[in-house]
């Protein structure tokens, strides 16, 4: 189970989560969300690893592979979808995850993609890479509603426990994930919908 | 027409024009200094571009005017592919470690500032007359690549470096395929501006010291005897060499780019 114990995070000009405590279970999906600005995104990066915590406790996640999808894009401009992917895992695995997440054209550049491409090719980065948690930052950003939910279906189970930030309930539901509201006061339980 | 054809015959036409008015562009200003040397009317001061194009086509036809040009080619080049090397690693270096910045960035801010002639005159005394080009060349060159590229450095997308840390890239994989890439324009601009500055210093170092087996020597005879004409030749001579570079430089950098698709 990974916990995390009175945490505090942030930035040097803000501090974004001050003293939250949270559960998350080993296995299933989990799905963060709160109003924009309450620390989703640096929940996510204290996670991953990106974010030192300053205050409190972190425990779980060590020897843990966490691959991570970013709020941003974050693809190499000078690679193809299909070296972008390829970069973080095997050419076999790359092609499959580009394939999965439907793209074609395997030898555009990111610049020569629609948003929406872009975020599935980091998608398939994310997947390709592997590991025993995935966190996902508005995964679906970009996406529409019935390409959403066949993405949906094919990432959903795919790593042992993923963590998702979304901004309303019906992306958690496509990966069947427990909604944690981002509430610093109490402990919530990733398994208590 | 199959399409290839269509756009080889397209890219032609448009190659053709530009040759065209590079060409009338040329012929106009050799006009100009054409004019400028009639009105003057002392062509062994001023000479036209009859009597240069006459003073090149005689110096070409010499062994010793191409063995100058090969030796001050060589001096150059090796100045500047040392300053290169040079100014990549202490970019490096500095980049990553700051005591390193902190000790050399003065060392690069005065040979900025230091006059070119002032070091020629320095490093006459201490070098071969035929090491003063070399040692110019890349002393000019040297903190033109380092700027560039440690700045290039600093400026890579902190984004892009976390996510190569987060998808756990080796050393290798991060220079290959973050760093280099990001580096890269900004690296390749400074090694265009560097050339002109390697070519430039390299043959006023030449003029100063009198190396032998050089175009600055020549250039620098030229003058002592009064033979304007044989003066202007070495100069186009170093203008045209000067061009032919920097299009090499550009040919083989835009290769690599098609090369890499």
């Amino acid at each position: 189970m990974i916990c995390l114990r009175q945490v505090s995070a942030g930035y040097p000009e803000k501090e974004v989560l001050k003293g939250l405590n949270l559960s998350l279970p080993d296995k299933g999906a989990v799905a963060v969300m709160a109003p924009s600005g309450y620390g989703k995104t640096t929940l996510l990066r204290v996670l991953a690893g990106l974010l030192p915590i300053q205050d409190g406790e972190l425990t779980g996640l060590k020897d843990q592979k966490v691959s991570f999808l970013f709020q941003e894009d974050r693809l190499l401009p000078w690679l193809t979808a299909e070296k972008n992917v390829e970069i973080v895992s095997s050419p076999e695995k790359a092609r499959f995850w580009l394939h999965e997440m439907e793209i074609e054209e395997m030898n555009q550049y990111p610049q020569a993609m629609s948003g929406g491409m872009q975020r599935r090719v980091a998608l398939a980065r994310a997947m390709a890479f592997g590991g025993d948690v995935l966190l996902l930052d508005e995964p679906f950003k970009g996406l529409d509603g019935a390409l959403r939910a066949r993405i949906a279906s094919r990432i959903r189970g795919v790593f042992p426990l993923t963590v998702l930030s979304v901004h309303d309930q019906e992306e958690a539901a496509l990966l069947g994930a427990a909604i944690i509201h981002l509430d610093q006061e109490k402990e919530e339980r990733a398994w208590q919908r | 027409m199959p399409r290839d054809e269509l756009i080889r015959e397209r890219d032609f036409a448009l190659f053709a024009k530009k040759l065209l008015r590079r060409a009338l562009l040329g012929a106009f200003w050799i006009g100009v200094w054409a004019l400028i040397a009639a009105v003057v009317g002392l062509p062994k001061l001023l000479p036209g571009p009859a009597e240069t194009a006459r003073a090149l086509v005689r110096l070409a036809g010499t062994g010793v005017f191409w063995q100058s040009v090969g030796m001050t080619l060589l001096r150059v080049a090796l100045g500047y592919v040392c300053a290169v090397a040079a100014g990549a690693l202490l970019a490096a270096g500095c980049w990553r470690f700051a005591w390193l910045d902190a000790l050399l960035s003065p060392l690069r801010t005065v040979i900025r500032a230091t006059p070119v002639s002032s070091f020629i005159l320095l490093v006459w005394l201490w070098l071969k007359r035929s090491h003063v080009p070399v040692f110019i060349s890349f002393l000019m060159v040297l903190p033109i690549i380092w700027t560039a590229a440690q700045e290039a450095l600093s400026a890579v997308d902190g984004n892009l470096k976390e996510m190569a840390d987060m998808y756990r890239f080796t050393v290798w994989k991060k220079l290959r395929y973050l760093y280099a890439p990001s580096v890269k324009p900004a690296f390749m601009a400074a090694c265009m501006t560097g050339l002109g500055f390697a070519w430039k210093s390299g043959i006023a170092a030449e003029v100063i010291a009198l190396t032998p087996d050089s175009v600055g020597k020549h250039l620098s005879d030229a003058k002592n005897y009064l033979e304007y004409p044989d003066l202007f030749a070495w100069t186009v001579t170093v203008i045209l060499l000067s061009m032919a570079l920097e299009a090499a430089l550009k040919a083989v950098a835009r290769k690599r780019r098609e090369g890499k698709g």
